[in-house]
């Protein structure tokens, strides 16, 4: 199918993008990536009567490093992201997780801000902010303002994002001394969406863990942290700290029902993504 | 005529791995598929669809669309009938098979989700999408029957009413005695298997460009198709147009698989859609489409047991099995045939003599479903298969034993089979022993046993078939289709020495093409550049049947090969005339006729084709050359080419995830005469990945309502490179003696033994866990639910 | 609401001038508009890897980049590829290993496989197979395809060293 006609705008400056944002409310989509939304947009399960295009906004793209952070901006490719030896040194749960996300053409042209709005429920970039305890920083005609991840994502495709609001940056802690981070998802293809995935950090001495962060995704309408079963991990660990956790997990998740994999079977394979990811964080190096 | 056959020629390239003339200009994407044709005053058609499974059309109201832009015609089912008559999808032979008259578009209800039912004619394609939006039917939803285990049931409603009930065939078939059998037996297997619907998705989708010439009443209908003079007829047919007046051109076609071997009512509609506005109209079915509209494959319910005695002789087999086809029979090669494949070859490869079968084939809401590569195949091997494993398990015989004990032996040909199926000469027991070697079936299980002492569970799987290729009349013509079982080749010489072939089988990418300019060139004695090969038009190919059941090469390569012997002996004659010599002592070799005694040059083709046709006044006056050939070849000794082969693998499952990791893959396989090595390998390859697909991922999943659940390329899975082995093929060479070339099919084997070795090796990994699936596809989700963890 | 735009590009070194509806993709332009047919269309929402073509010298998905989006860029299609002589050793391997049935795929599948050969002429199997492991082929079983892939990676890397 070809999509619905729409009108098109590619704002040169911020000032322009919140002009027109501003004109077109809810009739405008941002085209970033474009690798969602034309895909939708192809099939005609959507419709924006205009598309504002900010792939002009150069400063939107880009990664830095501050002595406590890095940001990513919102434009910033994904394939950038995977190549970056500031992201890999400095915050290696999202090198860890970029192999994972879709495939080598998807990645040129998709951007991390675009995965952060877009919110997909099985997409690994919003657990990875949730786990990294990050901030997605959102600028709007207003100014901006920065949101942390776990308060960003709402629900199924919903975010903290407002009419108007655009996602312009994210960012995160950089890895502290001590802290490992560690990334699987259980997929019946590479590059498919994860029947269930987990994005772990912690603080590691040897075979102890503290301040366990364990994200889910592909199991709800949002990246999930799991507070229970990350307290059940503090400590040493070993099979049976590693079994508490796993039965945790049937309080801290409540999967839903997917094509082709159910709610159960779900909540079955994040308990054997806890039992490798936790290995993998505890595992001399 | 040197009295040479094929096989002896001098020069031949029979036997050897040429590579396809045609594949440069896929390289290099200058490929000429449908959609890439564009003709002057080309419209786009877009069809509404029919967004319930089951339902009334009430109201049609198209004056928003036709008011749109760019909009030419909106056109609905009672205008269409006025062009495109109906058509009932079922063949005399299968007896008492039933179907409706089907329209190009239904004028009186939908009967299954994403059924066109209004066509947009536009300037572009986009034009008519946004048109399509504004057709307003007024919809009366109807019960679904979506369920086929439930559509016979007296409370079902029936789809049909004229038709009384939803059953669309039945076909039983017993031995004498089978149930005493069964009760003397040591033991009884029993085992309850389902397969999974799926479709083709051809990466082409299916795609049509249809333009008509009303000043010469000329239709010529641009189609990716297998089979050019079939749609031909059948355009003619329902056109009400004689066939000459009728053109089919296939140019290069993107994948097929049996998907586009069937005639679709959209493409009807196009064709029609063109005679009504005289002009050109395209119609590219996009991917939404086709996962709704392509025919389906595969949906089975099979409960089998078999009976075997306990040193291992399988004694008998029974079954029951229902299929749901959707709402119509799929014209003209019908939705009966793979139930009925099932049913003819079904055990056929062991000295098995009692046999029952019963199949119900039942209408129900949902995509047509119809022949897709392999036929029914990959349904009885896998059926005979995982009876054979677990009838080994009960008895406590290893695999391969109970496999050599009971295959028929390869010196036991010709023979029939218990439902009367003719067998020439086929190979199990040398295939298996083949197999057995090439994978070390002795080191994989020592290999096997110690990983899982180290918790780790690997599966080795095996797995016999038999296939069905160059079919005879009595796969359809009998039946009362126009589908041809001859098919011919047109070979000529021209002035400068070139051959020029123009065949009824068609190409897809299979390396038809290739084989059948290796065929000619070695029948002639010309070289691979010298010869150019025609396809899939009309006008200007011998009336064949196409490329499906494997026939290309079996059928369209015997009869390049009698016609490239013909014109071999007419060059001859005239080259016999120009050096005053005897033909008999005359041959061609590499271009040039030669002496056969000492294989002196004597003159090139192309002197001789000058002479032809420049200076044919130098010939003698009572002598009149004919330098074009036409031969036509139809197996006649027997009704069907039947082929054998064996297939391995080794994989691995993850008891925590279910997932299956592919280790390795081999097949032995036996389509009699390998005419391209490479070619044949890489049908086996690419045959087994699409058997793959079924047995791992591929599934058309519906709700309760009839809508169909994953029908996008994101949710529908299919095999991708990441997850699939190398595949190791070898082969063993049975000729059939039908013909001179000797070829059986080879296209559909992969496709036929590889879901069936793919359960036997899962269900050998999962065995020491007590756990065992039989529900293709063997989703992770399906293993983790057979060994009780979710 | 959805006036046409003006568009400039280079596409296989060859400037365009052309005005398209916002809603073409990419993919259609260069089928449609160009009429450079060697890009194919399989899926329209980015999963079959038909309509790979290279935008500012990396691949994307024609389908899910729209033709305005090009504009000021340079595109780069089989055809091109083809003309430049860059990937002739692949398109080599692919016509001796007969790496393509159908064809259909085949395009996308080169642009594909010609990236991975210019970052990682070293790439093992398994990571040819991940790196094609989002373009559809329904003819090959991709063995054939991953052959031709690692033939011209060893080709590439005997010469370089």
């Amino acid at each position: 199918m070809k999509p619905a006609p729409f009108a098109y705008e590619k704002p040169g400056t911020m000032a322009e993008l919140f002009g027109l944002l501003a004109e077109h409310g809810a009739d405008a989509a941002i085209l970033a990536g474009g690798q969602s939304l034309m895909a939708t947009m192809n099939m005609r399960l959507s419709a924006p009567e205009i598309l504002v295009d900010i792939n002009g906004l150069k400063e939107l793209s880009g990664i830095s490093v501050s002595e406590d952070k890095l940001s990513i901006g919102a434009l910033t490719r994904h394939c950038d992201v995977a190549s970056s030896e500031d992201v890999a040194a400095r915050v290696p749960l999202i090198h860890l997780a970029m192999p994972y996300v879709a495939h080598a053409a998807i990645r040129n042209r998709g951007t991390f801000g675009g995965s952060v709005a877009l919110a997909d429920p099985a997409s690994e970039i919003p657990a990875c902010m949730v786990c990294l305890d990050g901030e997605i920083e959102i600028t709007g005609a207003m100014g901006v303002r920065c949101v942390p991840a776990t308060t960003y994502f709402k629900g199924l495709y919903e975010t903290d994002l407002q009419e108007g609001e655009i996602v312009t940056a994210v960012h995160v802690p950089v890895l502290g001394d001590g802290e490992r981070h560690a990334f699987d998802e259980i997929t019946r293809r590479h590059g498919d969406y994860a029947m269930a995935g987990l994005a772990a950090s912690a603080s590691v001495s040897g075979t102890t863990l503290l301040n366990v962060r364990l994200a889910y995704f592909g199991v709800a309408g949002t990246p999930v942290l799991a507070i229970k079963a990350g307290a059940a991990l503090e400590g040493t660990i070993n099979d049976s700290c590693i079994s508490a956790a796993q039965n945790a997990l049937d309080s801290d998740l409540d999967p839903f029902d997917d094509i082709g994999c159910s709610a159960a079977t779900k909540l079955h394979l994040a308990k054997v993504l806890l039992d490798r990811v936790v290995r993998r964080l505890v595992a001399v190096q | 005529m040197s009295g040479l056959t094929i096989h002896d020629r001098p020069n031949s390239y029979i036997g050897r791995s040429v590579s396809r003339p045609n594949i440069r200009r896929l390289v290099e994407g200058k490929g000429r598929f449908t959609d890439d044709m564009s003709l002057p005053r080309m419209l786009f058609a877009a069809f509404l669809r029919s967004p319930y499974a089951h339902a009334e059309i009430v109201t049609i109201d198209t004056s928003a669309a036709e008011a749109a832009p760019g909009v030419v015609r909106v056109v609905t089912g009672k205008e269409m009938a006025d062009v495109c008559s109906p058509w009932i999808g079922v063949l005399s032979h299968l007896e008492g098979l039933k179907s409706q008259p089907q329209y190009a578009l239904p004028i009186e209800k939908a009967t299954w989700q994403g059924e066109a039912v209004v066509a947009v004619v536009a300037e572009t394609r986009a034009q008519a999408e946004d048109a399509v939006e504004l057709v307003e039917v007024e919809w009366n939803e109807l019960p679904v029957v979506a369920d086929m285990e439930m559509a016979l049931d007296e409370a079902t409603h029936v789809i049909h009413s004229d038709l009384g009930d939803n059953l669309a065939w039945q076909r039983e078939f017993a031995t004498d005695g089978i149930d005493a059998v069964f009760e003397a037996a040591d033991q009884v297997v029993e085992e309850t298997f389902h397969f999974g619907r799926h479709t083709g998705v051809t990466l082409e989708a299916r795609s049509i460009l249809s333009d008509y010439d009303s000043s010469e009443e000329q239709l010529t209908v641009y189609l990716a198709t297998q089979t050019p003079h079939m749609m031909q007829t059948l355009f003619a047919k329902h056109m009400g147009l004689e066939d000459h007046r009728v053109r089919v051109i296939s140019g290069d076609v993107g994948g097929a698989f049996g998907i586009k071997v069937h005639s679709y009512a959209d493409e009807y509609a196009t064709v029609a859609l063109s005679i009504m506005l005289k002009r050109p109209v395209k119609f590219i079915a996009d991917r939404l489409e086709s996962f709704t509209n392509d025919i389906h494959a595969r949906d089975h319910r099979i409960t089998a047991r078999m009976a075997v005695s306990q040193d291992g002789e399988i004694q008998a087999i029974d079954y029951d099995d229902v299929t749901g086809v959707g709402p119509y029979s799929v014209y003209p090669r019908t939705s009966g045939i793979e139930a009925n494949q099932v049913v003819n070859m079904t055990g056929a490869q062991y000295a098995c003599p009692n046999y029952r079968a019963r199949t119900n084939v039942v209408f129900q809401n949902k995509t047509p479903m119809c022949q897709y590569r392999a036929v029914g195949h990959p349904i009885l091997t896998a059926l005979t298969e995982g009876l054979v494993d677990k009838a080994a398990d009960a008895i406590g015989m290893d695999p391969v034993d109970i496999r050599r004990k009971n295959l028929l032996p390869d010196d036991s040909y010709p023979r029939k089979s218990p439902t009367g199926m003719l067998f020439e000469q086929l190979s199990h027991q040398e295939s298996l022993e083949k197999i057995v070697q090439m994978m070390d079936y002795e080191m994989l299980r020592k290999e096997q046993g110690k990983l899982r002492d180290q918790g780790v569970y690997r599966g080795i799987g095996i797995a016999t078939f038999i296939e069905v290729t160059n079919p005879s009349a009595m796969f359809y013509g009998i039946g009362g289709a126009p589908i041809s079982a001859q098919d011919g080749a047109t070979i000529r010489l021209d002035a400068k020495g070139n051959i020029i072939v123009q065949t009824g089988v068609t190409e897809q990418g299979q390396g038809t093409e290739a084989v059948i300019a290796q065929v000619a060139a070695t029948a002639l004695g010309v070289t691979m550049d010298k010869i150019k090969v025609l396809t899939g038009d009309t006008d200007i190919t011998p009336c064949g049947g196409g490329t499906w059941a494997s026939r290309a090469a079996g059928v369209g390569g015997e009869a390049a090969a009698q016609a490239g012997h013909a014109l071999r002996q007419r060059i001859l004659e005239v080259a016999a005339i120009m050096l005053q010599a005897d033909a008999g002592t005359l041959d061609i070799q590499e271009n040039v006729i030669v002496d056969v005694a000492d294989g002196r040059e004597r003159i090139s083709l192309a002197e001789v084709g000058r002479v032809a046709y420049y200076r044919p006044d130098t010939l003698p006056k009572d002598f009149q050359s004919e330098l074009m050939v036409t031969r036509h070849y139809v197996p006649k000794d027997y009704p069907f080419a039947f082929t054998n082969g064996v297939q391995a693998s080794y994989l691995e499952v993850d008891p925590a995830t279910g997932i299956v990791t592919l280790l390795n893959h081999w097949v032995v396989e036996d389509c009699g005469t390998v005419i391209n090595p490479q070619l044949v390998d890489e049908q086996i390859r690419g045959g087994v990945v699409q058997g793959i697909g079924g047995a791992l991922y591929e599934e058309c999943l519906y709700s309760p309502e009839g809508q169909l659940l994953n029908g996008n390329m994101a949710d529908y899975l299919v095999p991708m490179a990441g997850e699939m082995p190398d595949i190791q093929v070898a082969h063993v060479e049975s000729r059939t003696a039908d013909s001179e070339l000797g070829a059986k099919g080879a296209g559909e084997a992969g496709t036929a033994g590889a879901p069936g070795v793919i359960m036997n090796a899962i269900n050998d990994a999962l065995k020491p866990l007590n756990a065992r699936v039989t529900r293709q596809p063997f989703t992770p989700e399906r293993i983790l639910q057979a060994l009780k963890t979710v | 609401m959805d006036k046409a735009v003006q568009v400039s590009m280079s596409v296989n070194s060859e400037a365009v001038n052309r005005t398209v509806e916002p809603r073409q993709s990419l993919a259609d332009f260069i089928r449609n508009e160009l009429e450079l047919t060697g890009t194919h269309v399989g899926c329209e929402h980015g999963v079959c890897g038909a309509c790979t073509v290279r935008l500012d010298g990396q691949i994307v998905r024609g389908c899910l980049t729209l033709a305005v989006q090009a504009d000021g860029c340079t595109v780069e299609t089989i055809e091109g590829l083809t003309e430049s002589g860059e990937i002739a050793d692949l398109q080599n391997a692919f016509v001796t290993r007969n790496a393509a049935q159908c064809g259909f795929c085949t395009p996308g599948m080169l642009l594909t496989a010609a990236e991975l050969l210019a970052a990682d002429p070293g790439a093992s199997r398994e990571e040819i197979r991940k790196h094609i492991s989002g373009n559809y082929c329904r003819c090959t079983g991709y063995q054939a395809v991953v052959d031709a892939i690692e033939s011209t990676a060893r080709n590439r890397l005997g010469e370089a060293s």
